[in-house]
């Protein structure tokens, strides 16, 4: 699998200028007479910082140029020269001159290349000596290899005569590599040859490929040019500022035709089409506001690869990873609050799910295992799953252990019961603890950050060949689907994520359990009853079972029927904490301003439908 | 006091606080007692207005309201300390105090008004007051012929007793 560089090249150009714009600015200020040491430190951490960026991406001129200038300032911050105001304008320049060399990678402009070579002889002048061991130092090891089989040997190596060769050697890992890319381009013509060699190898074409691109400027370069994007970087402050406001403007938009509404249509009709259109601009302002917090999945998912290949190797096993869907968009603070629960279960995957190569073998499946990452959209959520082709969850293991820990459980579970199970604190089934994982810190902690998150996590597993946990969030943390429904004379909003379907029951379809609870027959399923009346402690309208309305929510594969008076409608409800000015409640995730400007509370149906088996209906 | 006449009294809550010499305090009734609390903390006088109600929680913890899009909890004063039959009507009062960090609103029976104590007209708090605890009472205050209950208002709502703060929410 291959990582497109090219969505971090844009970062890449905007930290450069930005640093650049800083080491011009310290330069400006800089007293040539007596200069300070915090000043120097701070112009060479910039063109330190430009360095080490550009070798990330393999933008191998401007590496060099940015070293160059930062043996100079090295020597001068640690006192060995002393600055002097020709030192000055040389950075300047040499500043200018890897604005130029950027400008290049990024919009394909022509490259001076007379003035590189004289920027860094003018550099390597006035830093004396020294400077000529340096430049070999830089290049990587690789290169230097490469430079060896050239048979040329350097003498006394004039910087000219260094960045000669230096370019010649930029060229050789690229003869290689084109001839890899035309292999792959065309497998079909190799005829008899059963597997072509290379879709073995993914990983190391990959990274050919990526060795080959810094030689391909004038190619990319045309490439490039109509592709630049320019952006600009906001405080996440000012972001929140904007969609809170958004969010008021909805509120308000709402209040506004909730009370046109009652308004005659013939007579008003100017004014409603215009709501109408109000309407319109409202919600498309709301989306682009909100897609600015957008960022595409891929900003997590592309750490994994290094975590898959180091853990494969610590743990002897073959494993691939495969990553759907990078290009996912969801809210920025999900992005950062996911990496984590992503990082326990794929790391999971590997310890536990995937078997070593042998076992694998034995049981006639591909030595190689696979975990796949992917991200998608379903109705208003975004789905992450991490999959694996492993051994899956062991039902007989997990309900042992349960037992030994006490936990309430039969042989009759549902397989979705039993897997929740391993999310207890402290649950694990490995035979060891390892220092990978198997300590059973980690599935409550994913299901902690989860919920945390307003989403919830499912686990699908069949015996022998694989598991599949998936992670539901919420699109966005600011604003939710939800069904309005009244009990008594308050409002509630019930996300309608969580909704399956409403429905008004036959008398012969409820029945009751001993007497206390009670069950609703639903397609072949009995489903315990939760009276929102009760949970809620509220006056409501139909105390009587048999009337109102059953809406039937899901959580984590669990399913309870809603006891409700009416419902009332569906909205977009921008979601308010409670916690800000009070403190969590049960049965609680939320609040919300109404059309009316009422405030309604938003539903816990996580804890609902966790409550129905456990303390919530208890203890209302 | 009339509603337009409160709202007047909103009070920038930024304000410095004064080194030393008189601070001022607003005042309020409760029953047949008279409060006050320092008016730095104080962010705005409203009427009463229909709250939504919260399931599960104390009864002097009224719900919650929208106040300029922020959700607000509401705590009831009266119910909270025994003092007065706590009906709502239009001259109902809330009062809406920046404390702790948070904003909550609390419900009075009457804003009276904003006096400024000076040092030596606040006396230590007698060992009981009201349904107080001493704990949250920084003294009494004389002024001409009336006594006031001078409450921390931040401390008693960070107080565990009014269950406002996560702290105490399991």
């Amino acid at each position: 699998m291959t990582i497109d560089m090219t969505q971090f090249y844009q970062v890449f150009f905007e930290e450069s200028a930005e640093l650049l714009a800083e080491m011009e600015r310290l330069l400006l200020a800089l007293d040539a007479g007596a200069p300070q040491k915090e000043d120097l430190d701070a112009i060479f951490r910039t063109a330190h910082s430009i360095k080490g960026g550009g070798s990330t991406f393999g933008f191998s001129e401007i590496t060099e140029t940015a070293h160059v200038l930062e043996t100079l300032l090295d020597r001068l911050r640690n006192g060995e020269l002393s600055l002097s105001s020709e030192m000055t304008d040389v950075f300047l320049k040499a500043v200018d001159v890897i604005k130029m060399q950027l400008a290049g990678r990024q919009t394909g402009s022509s490259v001076d290349e007379a003035a590189v070579r004289d920027i860094c002889t003018r550099l390597s002048t006035l830093g004396g000596r020294e400077f000529n061991a340096s430049p070999a130092a830089a290049v990587p090891v690789a290169r230097r290899v490469a430079f060896g089989e050239g048979g040329e040997r350097i003498v006394d190596p004039s910087p000219e005569k260094l960045f000669a060769i230096l370019s010649a050697i930029e060229e050789r890992p690229a003869e290689p590599a084109y001839g890899l890319f035309a292999e792959s381009q065309a497998p079909g013509a190799q005829g008899q040859s059963p597997e072509p060699p290379a879709p073995s190898h993914p990983m190391r074409r990959a990274s050919d490929a990526a060795g080959a691109a810094p030689a391909r400027t004038g190619r990319r370069a045309s490439d490039r040019a109509d592709g630049e994007r320019s952006s600009i970087r906001v405080s996440v402050e000012k972001v929140d500022q904007l969609i809170n406001l958004v969010g008021e403007l909805v509120i308000t938009q709402a209040m506004l035709a909730e009370a046109t509404s009652r308004l005659d249509a013939a007579v008003h009709q100017g004014l409603l089409n215009r709501m109408g259109q109000l309407e319109r601009n409202t919600r498309a302002l709301q989306e682009s506001v909100m897609s600015i917090r957008m960022m595409p999945i891929s900003f997590v998912f592309s750490r994994f690869p290094r975590v898959v290949r180091d853990l494969a190797a610590k743990l002897n096993k073959q494993v691939e990873l495969k990553t759907v869907g990078e290009g996912t968009e969801l809210d920025k603070g999900l992005i950062e609050k996911i990496a984590d629960p992503l990082n326990h279960l794929v790391r999971n995957s590997l310890d536990h799910g995937i078997e070593p190569a042998e076992k694998r073998v034995a049981v006639g499946k591909d030595p190689k295992g696979t975990i796949t990452l992917r991200a998608f959209h379903q109705g208003g959520s975004i789905v992450v799953e991490v999959a694996d082709d492993g051994a899956g969850l062991n039902r007989a293991k997990i309900l042992a252990k349960a037992r030994e820990r006490g936990f309430a459980v039969h042989e009759d579970m549902a397989d979705k019961e039993v897997w929740q199970l391993i999310f207890e604190p402290g649950f694990s089934t490995a035979d060891a603890v390892t220092d990978v994982s198997g300590r059973g810190v980690g599935m409550d902690v994913v299901r902690k950050n989860v919920r945390g998150m307003g989403g919830n996590v499912e686990i699908e597993s069949r015996p022998g060949e694989g598991i599949c946990i998936s992670i539901r969030l919420p699109l966005t943390l600011a604003i939710l689907d939800g069904m309005s429904i009244a009990v008594g004379k308050e409002i509630f909003i019930i996300p309608l994520t969580y909704i399956v379907e409403s429905l008004q029951p036959a008398r012969e379809d409820l029945s009751s359990v001993t007497g206390r609870g009670r069950l609703v027959h639903v397609r072949g399923e009995y489903l315990p009853v939760v009276p929102l009346r009760e949970v809620f402690k509220i006056e409501a309208a139909h105390t009587d079972i048999h009337q109102g309305i059953m809406v039937i929510v899901e959580s984590e594969g669990i399913k309870v029927a809603l006891h409700v008076d009416e419902l009332v409608g569906q909205h977009q409800v921008v979601i308010k904490s409670l916690e800000t000015n009070y403190r969590k409640t049960r049965g609680i995730s939320g609040a919300t301003i109404m059309g009316d400007g009422k405030v309604a509370l938003i539903m816990d149906v996580v804890a609902l439908a966790r409550g129905s088996y456990g303390p919530l209906l208890r203890a209302a | 006091m009339t509603q337009a006449a409160l709202a007047r009294v909103a009070i920038a809550p930024e304000a410095p606080v004064p080194a030393q010499g008189p601070r001022e305090f607003l005042t309020f009734r409760l029953g047949e007692e008279e409060y006050g609390i320092e008016i730095l903390k104080v962010q705005e006088i409203r009427g009463y207005e229909a709250v939504t109600a919260i399931a599960n929680t104390p009864e002097f913890i009224k719900g919650v309201i929208n106040l300029r899009g922020t959700i607000v909890p509401i705590v009831d004063m009266r119910i909270k300390f025994n003092l007065s039959s706590a009906n709502y009507d239009q001259f109902t009062v809330v009062i809406i105090l920046n404390v702790a960090e948070r904003v909550v609103g609390m419900v009075v029976d009457s804003v009276s008004d904003v006096i400024s104590l000076g040092s030596e007209q606040v006396r230590p708090a007698p060992s009981f007051a009201a349904g107080l605890d001493t704990e949250y009472i920084i003294g009494l205050g004389t002024i001409d012929e009336r006594m006031l209950i001078l409450v921390d208002i931040e401390k008693l709502m960070a107080s565990r007793d009014m269950a406002l703060l996560e702290v105490i929410a399991e």
